[in-house]
C-alpha cells in the first residue's frame, strides 16, 4: 500500500520530473487562420478542464496533454464541427468532469434551482421587510 | 535555543489565553470575586500579543539564518535563496502561516482589550471570552499538530527550497494580507458572540465592531486584488480570475464582510437590522474558516493549493464546527429575543442597503454552492466541474440588480425618501449607460451580453458614485462619505476593466524567428534577441522584444522562460507594458524544431483598471476607517471632558450623546 | 438598547436556517474527508467500442497499431505508456508477467521518440506485440485516458471492457487476469 502511494506520488510528480521531448501538436500553440473559428475554439477551450492539471482549463495550461487537447479542439473546429459537439465528444470519453459547464442532470439540478430558490428567499425576506402590517410594526429578518 | 524559546513563548501565550477564558467565565457567572476575575481578563489578553509576536520573530530569525536543524526551515528554505524570500519563507508554508495567523490574532486581541471602552464591561468580557476561546483552538492546532519549531534529529546539509511559483514578491506578501483580513473577521465574530451572550445588540456594538470589519475588509480587498494580479502575470496565460476553489475561498469572506460592513453601518446609524448584522458577523468569520479549511485540507483540487494535508483539514474542520456550530446554535437560541430594531420605508437608504445585503448574500450562496458542488456529486461517485460558464451568468443575475441599486442608494435619505427627489440627479448616469450600450451594439456588435452590460453599468455607476458629493462643501464632507464614494467608484472602475478585458482583448500565438515582427491589435512587436540569463537559484532564456504602439516610441520587454534548480521546475515569466489604455502581455515559450520561438502575445485594453479599481476600493475603506477612528478618538475626548465637567458640577445629569 | 420589550413576530424556523445549512456543510465535508474521492479521471468509454484509429509503428522492430487489430476474436491489453514516464518503468515486471501467461499486450506510446522507446524497451524489457506511435495523444483522448500509464482490456470485438489507471503493481495482476478472462465472453 505504501509503495502504491509512493508510486502515485511519483505519478503526480511526473510532469516535474520527466517531460516529453516532442514538439507540441500542430495547433497546441497556434491559432486557427480564420479569426471567427479561433474565437469559437478559444471560448470552448476556456470551458474544458485540463485533466492532468490541478484545476485549470486547457486554455491556461502548459501541460502537453492540454496542448494535445487544444490541438484536437482546433482541428475539429477547423473541420467545421460545432463547439458543443466537441464538448459532447469529450464528455462521452471523460464524463462531465472534463467540462466546466455543468449540464442539467438528475445530480446537478440543485445548481440550477439554487438561484431561483435564492431569488424567492430574497423576495420573501424583502417583502416581509417592507410590507406594512398595521398590527405588526416590527418586521423580521432571518 | 531560539527554536525552543519560540516554542516556550507560544506555550506561555496559550496559558494566558486559558487564563483569559477562565477569568472571563468566572466574571460572567457573577457572584463572589467576580470583579477580581474581571480585572484579570484584559491584562491576560493584552500580554498575549507581544508574546506571540516575539515567537514569530524567532521563527523569522531561524529562516533568515537558514537554521537547518529546524524541520520547517529544512523543508521550505534553501541557503541560496534571496533574502526577501527567506523572510517570506517564514509564512510560505503551513506551520509558519498558522503562526502568523495566531500572531495577528493575539495582537488584535491585545488591541481590543487595550482600547475598546465603549461597550458595557459585561459585553466586553463576553467578547474577550469568545476571543480567548477562538485563540485557544488555534494555539492547540499549532502546538499539537503543526509545531513550527520542531527540531530535526540531525541537521541536514541543505534545505529543500521554496516552490518557485511562490518565489515572487507579490505572492510573498499576498497570503499574510489575506490572513490579516481573516483574523480581523474573527474579532468581529467575537464581538457578535459577546453581544449575543449579553443581549447587547445595538448601535454601540456596531460601532465597536465596525473598525475591525472595515480593517479586515481593506486587507481582504488588497489580498484578493494582489492574488488576482499575481495569477495574471505569473501563470502566463493572461487570465486574471479562474473561479478556482482557492480563489473562491478568498472571495467568500470578502462578500460576507462587504455585506457585514454595510449592515453594521445601518445598525450603527439607525439601530435597524440587529439580527441580520449578528448573523453576518458569524457568517463572515465562518467563511474565513471555511476558506482556510478548503485550501488546507486539499479536499478540492486547486491550482493554487500549496499546503495540503487531510489531517490538518480534520483539525480545522473540528475548530470550525466548534466555533461556527456553537455560534449558530447560540444565534438560534438568542436571536429571537433580539428585536429587529427600527423600521424604514421601501424607498430609503436602509432599504437600498438591505437589498444589496440580500444580493451579496445570494452571490455568496452561489459561490459557496458552486465551489462545494463537485464534492457533493463525488459523494454519489460522479465527478463534475463547475466553472466560469456557471459562475459568470448566475453571479451576474444578482450582481446586476445590485449595481443598479448601488448607483441609487447613496443618494437616498435614511428612513424615508422618494424617487422624485433624486430622479433629476440620476438622469445623467442613466443616459450615459443607455448611450454606451447603444454605441457598443452599433459599433462593436460582437460583444457578449455580460461584457456589454458590464461596460454600460460601470459607466453609470462611476458617474452615480460621485453624485453624493454634489452640492456639498468638499472640505466639510466627512471622511467616511469620501470613503464610500471611492469604494463605489473603485467597483465601477474594476467592472469597466473586467468588461473591457473580456470584450476587447486580442490574442496572438505565433512561432517567430529572431527578427520577425508580430502585430497584436495596435502594437507591432519585434523579437530582437533570445539570450540565456542566470539568477541566484534559476537560469532562464530571456527574450528581448521591441514593441511599438501604433507609431509611438519603442518599448523593450523581457519575458523569460525560467528553470528553477531547487526544486526543479519551469515557469514562464511574462513581461508587461502598461499604457493608460491597456496592457501588452508577452510570454516566451519553447523553441521549436525549426528554431522558431513560441510567442504568446495579448493586447488587453483597460485591463489594469481591474486592479486599480480594487486598490481604489481598499483606499475608500481606508478613508472610512480613518474617519471612524478619528471620530471615535474625538468623541472619547469629548466624553472625558463632559465627565470631568460633570464631576465638577454634581447636579447636572444631562449627558448629550455626541452625534454620529 | 438592552433587553427589548417588543418581541419579533417572525417565524422561528428562519433563525435556525443557518445552523441547518452549516450541518449540511459539515456532513458533506466529513464525507469528503472520510472517503476521499479518487483523483483519477475514469474513462467513460468502458463498455463502448474502440474509436477508429491507425497508428504508425513506434519502433522498426514492431508493427504499428490499428483498431482492426483488436477485432480478431480474442481479448487483448492496450497499454498507454511513454518512455519519459517514470511509473511506466515500474510496471514493466508486471507487464512481463502478463505476457508470460499468454496475455497479448499492445502499446500506445504517447508523445515519444523512436530512439527513446528503443532505449526504454532495451532497459526494461519488451512485453508488446505491437506499438503505435501517438504524437498528439489522439488515441489517448479517443479512449478517455487521462495519463500514463493506463491499461485497457479490449475484448475480441474491439469493445473496451476494463480500465486500469496508473502503474500495474504486483497486486493488480490478478485483477487484470480476471478482467481479461471476463472479456472472453462477449457483452
Amino acid at each position: 500500500m505504501t509503495r502504491l502511494i509512493a508510486f502515485l506520488a511519483l505519478l503526480l510528480a511526473a510532469p516535474v520530473m520527466a517531460q516529453d521531448q516532442l514538439p507540441p501538436a500542430p495547433y497546441a500553440y497556434r491559432q486557427l487562420e480564420d479569426p471567427a473559428q479561433e474565437e469559437k475554439a478559444q471560448a470552448l477551450m476556456e470551458t474544458l478542464r485540463c485533466l492532468k492539471c490541478q484545476s485549470q482549463s486547457i486554455a491556461d495550461s502548459d501541460a502537453s496533454m492540454a496542448g494535445d487537447m487544444r490541438n484536437q479542439v482546433r482541428q475539429r473546429i477547423k473541420a467545421g464541427e460545432e463547439p458543443e459537439a466537441i464538448r459532447a465528444w469529450l464528455v462521452e470519453r471523460y464524463g462531465d468532469y472534463v467540462s466546466y459547464k455543468p449540464e442539467l442532470t438528475t445530480l446537478t439540478w440543485p445548481l440550477f434551482a439554487a438561484p431561483l430558490v435564492l431569488l424567492l428567499l430574497a423576495l420573501l425576506l424583502l417583502r416581509k421587510r417592507f410590507v406594512r402590517r398595521p398590527d405588526a410594526p416590527a418586521g423580521e429578518q432571518a | 535555543m531560539i527554536a525552543e524559546a519560540g516554542l516556550a513563548l507560544l506555550w506561555f501565550a496559550a496559558a494566558m489565553a486559558l487564563l483569559q477564558l477562565f477569568a472571563a467565565i468566572m466574571a460572567l457567572r457573577g457572584g463572589e470575586g467576580s470583579s477580581e476575575y474581571a480585572g484579570v481578563v484584559r491584562p491576560s489578553a493584552i500580554v498575549q500579543g507581544p508574546l506571540v509576536a516575539l515567537s514569530f520573530l524567532m521563527l523569522m530569525w531561524l529562516f533568515i539564518r537558514t537554521d537547518l536543524s529546524v524541520l520547517l526551515v529544512a523543508a521550505n528554505s534553501h541557503s541560496a535563496k534571496p533574502f526577501i524570500f527567506k523572510l517570506a519563507g517564514t509564512w510560505g508554508n503551513h506551520e509558519g502561516s498558522m503562526l502568523l495567523w495566531v500572531t495577528v490574532m493575539a495582537l488584535s486581541g491585545s488591541l481590543v482589550a487595550l482600547v475598546e471602552r465603549r461597550l458595557p464591561e459585561r459585553t466586553m468580557i463576553a467578547t474577550l471570552a469568545a476571543q480567548a476561546f477562538v485563540s485557544l483552538g488555534f494555539y492547540a492546532f499549532l502546538l499539537f499538530s503543526s509545531n513550527p519549531f520542531e527540531r530535526l534529529p540531525t541537521p541536514v546539509p541543505e534545505g529543500n527550497g521554496l516552490n518557485p511559483l511562490l518565489q515572487d514578491i507579490g505572492l510573498a506578501f499576498h497570503p499574510p494580507t489575506l490572513y490579516i483580513g481573516y483574523v480581523g473577521l474573527s474579532v468581529a465574530f467575537s464581538f457578535a458572540v459577546g453581544a449575543l451572550l449579553t443581549r447587547e445588540v445595538g448601535p454601540a456594538f456596531a460601532r465597536a465592531m465596525r473598525p475591525w470589519v472595515l480593517g479586515s475588509w481593506i486587507f481582504l480587498t488588497i489580498g484578493i486584488t494582489a492574488g488576482s494580479y499575481w495569477a495574471y502575470y505569473e501563470l502566463g496565460w493572461g487570465g486574471w480570475w479562474f473561479w478556482d476553489p482557492v480563489e473562491n475561498a478568498s472571495l467568500m469572506p470578502w462578500l460576507a464582510a462587504t455585506a457585514l460592513l454595510h449592515s453594521a453601518s445601518v445598525l450603527a446609524s439607525r439601530d435597524a437590522l440587529r439580527t441580520w448584522t449578528i448573523m453576518l458577523g458569524v457568517v463572515a468569520f465562518s467563511m474565513s474558516m471555511v476558506g482556510t479549511f478548503l485550501v488546507r485540507s486539499g479536499i478540492l483540487t486547486s491550482v493554487h493549493a500549496f499546503a495540503v494535508d487531510p489531517e490538518r483539514g480534520t483539525f480545522i474542520l473540528a475548530l470550525l464546527t466548534i466555533y461556527i456550530g456553537g455560534a449558530l446554535t447560540l444565534f438560534g437560541a438568542r436571536a429571537s429575543t433580539v428585536s429587529e430594531g427600527k423600521q424604514f420605508s421601501l424607498v430609503s437608504r436602509e432599504a437600498g442597503l438591505v437589498f444589496n445585503n440580500v444580493m451579496l448574500s445570494a452571490i455568496l450562496g452561489i459561490v459557496l454552492l458552486g465551489t462545494l458542488y463537485p464534492l457533493l456529486t463525488e459523494a454519489f461517485d460522479t465527478k463534475v466541474s463547475v466553472g466560469p460558464p456557471y459562475f459568470n451568468p448566475v453571479g451576474a443575475m444578482f450582481a446586476i440588480p445590485m449595481i443598479v441599486v448601488m448607483a441609487v442608494g447613496p443618494l437616498l435619505r435614511w428612513r424615508r425618501d422618494s424617487f422624485d427627489r433624486i430622479a433629476k440627479a440620476l438622469i445623467l448616469p442613466a443616459v450615459l449607460t443607455a448611450a454606451l450600450l447603444a454605441g457598443a451594439v452599433l459599433l462593436a456588435p460582437g460583444i457578449g451580453l455580460l461584457p456589454l452590460l458590464g461596460l454600460g453599468l460601470s459607466l453609470g455607476l462611476g458617474v452615480a458614485s460621485i453624485l453624493p458629493l454634489l452640492g456639498r462643501d468638499l472640505r466639510r464632507t466627512p471622511l467616511p462619505t469620501w470613503g464610500m464614494v471611492f469604494g463605489h467608484l473603485g467597483l465601477a472602475v474594476a467592472l469597466f476593466g473586467m468588461a473591457s478585458e473580456s470584450a476587447f482583448s486580442t490574442e496572438k500565438l505565433v512561432a517567430a524567428n529572431v527578427g520577425d515582427v508580430v502585430e497584436v491589435g495596435p502594437w507591432s512587436i519585434e523579437l530582437t534577441a533570445i539570450e540565456p540569463v542566470a539568477g541566484p537559484n534559476w537560469t532562464a532564456l530571456e527574450a528581448t522584444m521591441t514593441a511599438r504602439y501604433e507609431d509611438g516610441a519603442p518599448v523593450t520587454l523581457h519575458p523569460q522562460s525560467r528553470n528553477f534548480t531547487q526544486p526543479p521546475q519551469t515557469t514562464s515569466e511574462s513581461a508587461l507594458s502598461t499604457r493608460w489604455n491597456g496592457q501588452l502581455y508577452a510570454v516566451v515559450g519553447e523553441e521549436g524544431l525549426d528554431g522558431r520561438w513560441q510567442l504568446r502575445l495579448w493586447w488587453k485594453p483597460f485591463v489594469p483598471m481591474i486592479w486599480l479599481g480594487g486598490l481604489l476600493i481598499a483606499f475608500g475603506g481606508a478613508l472610512s476607517l480613518l474617519g471612524r477612528v478619528l471620530g471615535d478618538i474625538r468623541r472619547g475626548y469629548q466624553r472625558r471632558r463632559i465627565a470631568m465637567r460633570r464631576d465638577e458640577r454634581p447636579h447636572s445629569r444631562a449627558v448629550p450623546e455626541p452625534a454620529e | 438598547m438592552s433587553a427589548p420589550d417588543e418581541k419579533p413576530k417572525g417565524r422561528k424556523w428562519a433563525i435556525w436556517l443557518p445552523l441547518v445549512l452549516f450541518g449540511g456543510f459539515f456532513v458533506l465535508v466529513m464525507n469528503g474527508l472520510i472517503r476521499p474521492a479518487a483523483r483519477d479521471v475514469e474513462s467513460a468509454m468502458v463498455g463502448k467500442p474502440l474509436p477508429e484509429f491507425a497508428l504508425p509503428a513506434a519502433t522498426p522492430d514492431l508493427p504499428g497499431l490499428a483498431t482492426a487489430d483488436f477485432k480478431q476474436g480474442e481479448p487483448r491489453l492496450l497499454n498507454v505508456f511513454a518512455s519519459w514516464c517514470v511509473p511506466c518503468a515500474a510496471e514493466a515486471p508486471q507487464l512481463d508477467e502478463l505476457r508470460r501467461v499468454q496475455v497479448p499486450i499492445d502499446g500506445v506510446a504517447i508523445r515519444d521518440r523512436e530512439q527513446d522507446i528503443a532505449r526504454f524497451l532495451a532497459r526494461y524489457g519488451n512485453p508488446f506485440a505491437s506499438i503505435g506511435k501517438d504524437d498528439i495523444s489522439e488515441v489517448q483522448l479517443g479512449i478517455g485516458s487521462s495519463g500514463v500509464p493506463e491499461t485497457f482490456v479490449i475484448d475480441g470485438n474491439g469493445i473496451i471492457r476494463y480500465q486500469h489507471i496508473g502503474p500495474i503493481m504486483e497486486g493488480d495482476v490478478k485483477t487484470i487476469l480476471v478482467e481479461f478472462d471476463k472479456a472472453r465472453e462477449p457483452l
